[in-house]
């Protein structure tokens, strides 16, 4: 039966989408999708004397994600060790994301309410800070919350404390420089939606006697759900694999899971069990995202 | 911008790979190579020297075994001298190209990783101890229980290196091991005293030079170099020798099998143990070279300094930190991950 | 053009808020700046103002060296990571749903959810094949590895905004007359346009901060500012970091204000 018209466009249209997204497509397989199946193949290996792999089958790398023999007892338990690390990496991930969303969201909206050459200005200068190297910035946010650094000295001078506040090494530290870090990663697909928002809206919402919190929730939250999504993921994600500014400024007493994987590559020497740990990343978070995507598109349609 | 972009990279392809008639890459622990040296050793020989940096043995090793690398000469610290031979990554030295060969002190010649130095020649060396801010603490600092069982004075003030081999190394001596032990006895007491230490630290990190220079830290497990430039910012920092053992290391010169420049290579090599040359590394680094005759051209603060010049009553409780393999490594990855988690 | 209506878009709290972030955003830079000039060399007590640390930026040809590479890289890959992520998002929102859809999406941003030390032992392990193969060892590698982890980056902003512009204004140009490209070009792309600087300068920064990736992917001198960094972290950080930083700071600025004016004489 030959295709109706509609049919045929459609196919065309959807060709086309597939051409356009092609060059992204093999950038990616070449140089981050591809040399992944190396790693899966490596998590099944048998761990090399010194790093990288025996080219021996073995499923250890994935059995001890899960269960370890005890050191000592040689007894089977639960490898609660990694679990810990695990949970602690989402926690933090989860509340940096909360926090970059509740400061990010009112800065991204005064640069969107901006007249039009002023935006550009505030945008630049949101990024600006972000053209310096990811470790100096840390260095420098440590000189400010260090035991005699700024932010003591300046709120002693004022009174508002009489002893210096310990905040380097503690959680508080990791969580003010991951914000830091990932802020702008909150901030732009952020603004990105705003911008295009119709502010109109809003005169509809203010005359039809809507509060202020009931226009931000029931106007302007729905409208700008794409933006705090995509911001969302950027934040989130990166921040699970982070280890630079859990080291610094955590005092790298406690693993994130990035710094566990490393460690598996680095001094552990054990390249499968870091392999599967990473595609038991990539599968935990991918199925995450599949639900998210579907429940957002579900969503639009109804719309 | 792309114009000027590109205009960019044509300025570095011109400065970076000028001078192709002589041209040696050396690959070596970051921010350790003397820039006097090697300005030296291009204008004597005309060889443009490339140095490109890493930051742990396992990176550089990975890169290395994966081929092509194309470095010439790398730094590796002494456990891994044999590593890169077993895996048949570096070649045996042609010591007839070496005159300079002859000026390897004698206990850094028959080495246990590199019997009469056929296939590596020392970089530079050191110690691996504590370091403690005297006006803290006036007690015997020649001791782990620095940080292993703090004194109530240096308590909630400690930092320990993020370093899995060299803290391991310490721990095990304290505990009466043995650097790689693989006696259940002994890593059961390992594991219990570091769990039992940790709560007493304050942070796991490098910058001890710094921070013990601020005072930010009362006590560090720490290097000897980094130890010596803590003091020379601070004066009441100290460096202690372990008297249950501290650690030693060496990082050493090995020539690539597929190195493009060899002749360049032992040239340099050759260059560095100069005695002269060897002191100007070692003023950069700040760290002992191994090359005997170096001394007399070492720089002042460093002639007598307690850090560089091991005192003659610890000489024997220093141990070579190995590379751990087998069980010995299994226990300490596993306590190492039960400690951080 | 949007009506200005400063009473309806003013929410109460959020000025403040910003101008507070703007502030704590520019707190440590402008440390890091002030250090630069300072005369000792404890990187957090001042001793009083002094070139001295740029003079020794300045003779250090590894540092000159590295910071060069790193705007090289950047640059190139943010370009390169902008333009295919564009494209990718004009072909996956804004569809009807099509088979593959989610596909694409979970390929695009696969670089987000693997720990970059998995990508980059990846990488090394299939880039010495190619360059034993080529003989090739240029700074395309890094390129390319930089441009395919940015991706992500550039792409979601450019998506967000995408996801719920106006179509009906493409469709008015389409019932005038004008070609899907023209359309395109007239229409599309000005509606876009921030949302690409967005994607282009998250990627440029991104490229900038990256460390692990290129600690595996580089060949002999293609150090860049952030491994020759991580190659200090066991020694004490330099302040001719600082004062490099501050140098590459000023350039990226005027090249961008340079960038910011050109394109602002052809509107």
């Amino acid at each position: 039966m030959a295709p109706t018209l509609e049919e045929r466009t459609t196919r065309d249209q959807i060709r086309r989408n597939w051409w356009l997204s092609l060059p992204a497509l093999a950038i990616l397989t070449v140089a981050a999708i591809g040399p992944l199946l190396v790693v899966l193949v490596y998590s099944f290996l048998t761990p090399g004397e010194y790093g990288n792999v025996e080219w021996k089958f073995s499923t250890e790398g994935w059995t001890s994600v899960f269960v370890t023999k005890d050191i000592f007892d040689e007894t089977w338990k639960l490898a609660d060790a990694h679990m810990t690390i695990f949970w602690r990496s989402v926690k933090l991930s989860l509340i940096t994301t909360g926090l970059t969303l509740l400061v990010g969201f009112p800065t991204a909206w005064f640069i969107a309410t901006r007249e039009p050459r002023a935006k550009a200005l505030w945008l630049f200068l949101i990024t600006i800070p972000f053209w310096t190297n990811l470790l100096i910035r840390t260095f420098a946010i440590n000189q400010i919350i260090r035991t005699e650094g700024l932010l003591n000295t300046g709120l002693l001078k004022l009174g508002i404390i009489s002893t210096p506040l310990q905040i380097t090494y503690t959680d508080t530290a990791v969580l003010i420089g991951m914000v830091y870090v990932y802020l702008p990663l909150m901030v732009l697909p952020l603004f990105a939606s705003i911008d295009r928002f119709d502010m109109r809206l809003l005169e509809a919402g203010y005359d039809l006697y809507a509060s202020r919190a009931q226009v931000l929730r029931r106007v302007i939250l729905p409208l700008v759900k794409p933006g705090i999504v995509a911001g969302s993921i950027l934040v989130f994600i990166p921040c699970l694999g982070a280890y630079v500014t859990p080291r610094i400024l955590g005092g790298g007493k406690l693993m994130m899971i990035g710094n566990f994987i490393e460690l598996q590559f680095g001094q552990g020497r054990n390249w499968p069990l870091g392999a599967a740990i990473s595609i038991l990343l990539l599968i935990i978070v991918s199925i995450a995202l599949v639900f998210y995507v579907r429940a957002i598109n579900g969503e639009n349609r109804d719309a | 911008m792309k114009r000027l972009l590109l205009a960019t990279s044509l300025l570095a392809a011109s400065t970076g790979f000028a001078a192709a008639e002589g041209e040696l890459f050396l690959y070596n622990w970051g921010n350790y190579t003397s820039p006097d040296v090697v300005k030296k050793f291009e204008e004597k020989y005309g060889v443009k020297v490339t140095i490109t940096d890493f930051d742990s043995n396992d990176t550089a090793l990975a890169k290395v075994e994966a081929g092509a690398s194309g470095f010439d000469l790398v730094v590796p610290s002494a456990g891994f001298v044999k590593v890169y031979a077993d895996k048949g990554l570096i070649q045996e030295l042609d010591l007839s190209k070496l005159p300079n060969h002859k000026n390897i002190a004698p206990e850094w010649m028959n080495v246990e990783w590199d019997q009469g130095r056929k296939w590596s020649i020392p970089y530079q060396w050191g110690s691996t101890g504590v370091s403690v801010n005297t006006k803290d603490y006036g007690g015997d600092i020649n001791t782990s229980a620095i940080f292993l069982d703090p004194p109530a004075e240096l308590q909630g003030k400690i930092n320990v290196i993020p370093e899995m081999g060299d803290v391991m190394a310490l721990a095990t001596m304290y505990y009466g091991g043995k650097v790689c032990d693989d006696s259940p006895e002994v890593m059961k007491k390992v594991r219990d005293g570091l769990l039992a230490a940790k709560p007493k630290w304050m942070s796991m990190d490098y910058s001890t030079v710094e921070k013990m220079g601020n005072h930010d830290y009362a006590a560090t497990v720490d290097w000897n170099g980094s130890a010596m430039r803590a003091r020379l910012k601070n004066p009441d920092v100290a460096y202690g020798y372990p008297k249950e053992g501290y650690g030693l290391w060496m990082d050493n010169v090995v020539l690539l099998k597929d190195a493009k420049n060899v002749e360049n290579a032992y040239l340099f090599m050759d260059f560095i143990m100069d005695p002269e040359n060897a002191a100007g590394l070692s003023a950069f680094a700040r760290y002992a070279n191994g090359i005997a005759g170096s001394d007399a051209f070492m720089p002042e603060d460093m002639k007598t300094a307690p850090e560089i010049v091991t005192p003659a009553e610890f000489k024997d409780k220093g141990h070579f930190v190995t590379t751990c393999t087998g069980k010995a490594l299994e226990y300490q990855t596993a306590i190492w991950t039960e400690l951080q988690k | 053009m949007r009506e200005r209506a400063f009473s309806v878009t003013n929410l109460p709290g959020f000025a403040t808020i910003a101008v507070a972030v703007f502030v704590l955003l520019y707190l440590p830079i402008v440390t890091l700046v002030v250090y630069s000039f300072n005369a000792g060399s404890s990187p957090s007590v001042w001793q009083g103002f002094s070139l001295h640390w740029y003079a020794l930026a300045w003779a250090n040809d590894q540092v000159k060296d590295a910071g060069i590479v790193s705007l090289i890289v950047a640059g190139f890959a943010a370009t390169i990571s902008t333009v295919v992520a564009t494209m990718a998002a004009l072909g996956t929102t804004r569809q009807k749903a099509f088979r593959g859809q989610t596909l694409i999406y979970v390929m695009i941003n696969q670089p987000l959810m693997v720990p970059e030390i998995v990508t980059a032992v990846a990488l090394l392990i299939v880039f010495a094949v190619v360059r034993q193969w080529t003989g090739y060892s240029g700074l395309g590698y890094l390129i390319l590895a930089h441009s395919a982890f940015c991706i992500p980056f550039a792409y979601l902003p450019i998506r967000a905004r995408l996801e719920s512009m106006d179509l009906t204004l493409e469709t008015a140009a389409a019932d005038l007359y004008a070609s899907r490209w023209q359309a395109f070009r007239r229409v599309t792309l000005p509606l876009l346009a921030p949302a690409i600087a967005a994607g282009a300068m998250l990627a440029f920064v991104i490229s900038l901060d990256d460390v692990v990736i290129t600690e595996f992917v580089k060949a002999p001198g293609q150090d860049t500012l952030p491994t020759y960094m991580l190659g200090q972290l066991r020694r004490a950080m330099n302040p001719d970091v600082n004062a490099i930083s501050t140098i590459l700071l000023g350039v990226t600025l005027v090249l961008l204000s340079l960038f910011y004016l050109m394109t602002r004489k052809r509107d």
